[in-house]
């Protein structure tokens, strides 16, 4: 068998990944200062607290430091905003531009398919996944956090500008909502990058490679 | 695409010549692009405090006041609810506040300007100006929110009936407004258009009833189109100047603006 090189992810895609990166982590650590200063958002079972965001323990140990960082976090947080928002529009634009959604965008079939694909990496099935680029359980997850980047933007402009945006924080269901699905949505990342990490490990390093130079290993037909 | 398993086979000298040229530039790249990139936030992060955060961080907030004043406006107006969704906002700070209630006989809202001039006004001036109420959403720079409902008059229709929010007869209104407690220990400053917002009022009622001590009695600021920091209780005195007013949160880190 021999191998050739493809062209997986282009230029721009790399470029605004790897900075997304860098500036979400930096918005989920000032975002982490600015929610300590009112955390009252818990998981609640029949009147049972399950896990209170976040235990003492994890804005005060000796790694790093959470607590009392209320100014410096709306500081950090509204100037890597700007970055967040115009490399997400940017990636955006691209990504219609270039016609890379036509690989993304799930279709009818990606709802069973998507199911196979938890069975698959679950070990359950062991038949091997039709080819493409993106799988169709990758296909809702990539669709769904670009979705999750737009309703960040969008309740995070609420919450900063509610008087002068009034109509957009009614529109995301007013200020206490607005502000608890901008929490929860930040949770919603830190899910994906947990069920991505792992996901790229398991796939290997020449799929990782793909994401920094751009082509890909694959056998030759 | 699954990742090739059985890289036994070896790959033909074209392939891993071009892939050894795409790997050492890619990698290049992403490695100094990534070390650039946390060099840049370490740089940020060190850099010398201004009023509490790294100066470069405050040259952001002022230009995000330059946006938020000339592109998204600062008249735009706070939602209002009906009455009965209001309710009882927490004392969340004493700063400036007496412990005694005030003797409203002997007490004076004091006025001066920076052309030199001042008066003194009773609270009954203020109240006999035209009653304004509205029931808004209170909002803490914590991230807590109150629906409140206020009443007092509008600080522009006080400031008018002063004569000494211009910088002259006939001139332009001072650009800032300052306002203190009766000890100086809490002031804010405030832009002369959020200052001007018809929402923006200077209440001697919290739902229906009169300012208690905690909540500023007997006069406070109530400003929607401003977090809770700005919304000063037990105010003793208004300067209108030309300079920016001290402001004691934002003398700690926050923004000076604070714009809603």
């Amino acid at each position: 068998m021999a191998w050739q090189l493809i062209r997986k992810h282009s230029l721009p895609t790399r470029v605004f990944h790897w900075i997304n990166v860098v500036v979400l982590s930096i918005m989920i650590w000032s975002g982490i200062l600015i929610y300590w200063a009112h955390d009252v958002y818990k998981i609640e079972i029949l009147g049972i607290t399950l896990f209170s965001f976040f235990p003492t323990w994890f804005y005060e140990n000796p790694l790093w430091s959470l607590d009392h960082r209320l100014a410096q976090g709306m500081a950090w947080h509204f100037a890597f905003a700007w970055i967040f928002a115009i490399n997400g529009i940017l990636y955006f634009i691209h990504w219609c531009w270039s016609g890379e959604w036509r690989e993304m965008v799930p279709t009818l079939r990606s709802f069973p398919d998507a199911f196979q694909v938890v069975l698959h990496d679950l070990g359950i099935r062991k038949e091997p996944l039709p080819p493409g680029k993106f799988n169709a359980a990758q296909k809702f997850a990539y669709c769904g956090v670009i979705l999750m980047g737009l309703g960040s933007l969008l309740t995070g402009l609420a919450i900063y500008k509610p008087t002068q945006w009034a109509g957009l924080v009614t529109l995301m269901g007013g200020y206490p909502t607005a502000r608890l699905v901008h929490f929860a949505l930040t949770i919603g990342y830190v899910g994906f990058v947990f069920i991505h990490l792992s996901q790229v490990a398991r796939a290997g390093w020449n799929n990782f490679r793909s994401m920094v130079i751009g082509v890909e290993l694959v056998p030759k037909d | 695409m699954n990742p090739p398993k059985h890289l036994a086979e070896p790959l033909d000298e074209e392939t891993r010549r071009d892939l050894a040229r795409k790997s050492r530039r890619g990698f290049a790249l992403w490695i100094g692009g990534l070390v650039t990139g946390v060099a840049g936030i370490r740089w940020l992060a060190t850099q010398s405090n201004e009023a509490g955060i790294p100066w470069p961080l405050r040259r952001v907030l002022e230009f995000n006041e330059q946006v938020a004043t000339k592109l998204i406006g600062t008249q735009g107006r706070a939602t209002e609810f009906p009455m009965n969704a209001a309710g009882e906002p927490r004392v969340n700070g004493r700063f400036g506040l007496k412990e005694q209630p005030i003797d409203q006989e002997t007490w004076r809202l004091r006025v001066q300007n920076d052309a030199g001039r001042s008066a003194e006004f009773r609270l009954a001036d203020i109240q006999n100006l035209p009653r304004h109420e509205h029931v808004t959403e209170l909002k803490c720079i914590e991230g807590w929110s109150q629906i409140v409902h206020w009443s007092g008059c509008r600080l522009s229709d006080f400031l008018d009936h002063t004569g000494l929010a211009r910088q002259g007869a006939g001139q332009d209104l001072f650009p800032y407004v300052g306002l203190t407690t009766s000890d100086g220990a809490y002031y804010v400053g405030l832009d002369m258009p959020s200052a001007m917002h018809p929402q923006t009022l200077l209440a001697y009622e919290m739902n229906g009833k009169p300012l208690t001590p905690g909540h500023g009695a007997p006069l406070r600021l109530v400003i929607p189109v401003k977090y809770g920091i700005k919304n000063i209780k037990g105010i003793a005195t208004i300067s209108l100047s030309q300079q920016r007013p001290a402001d004691y949160w934002a003398e700690r880190g926050y923004d000076w603006f604070a714009g809603l």
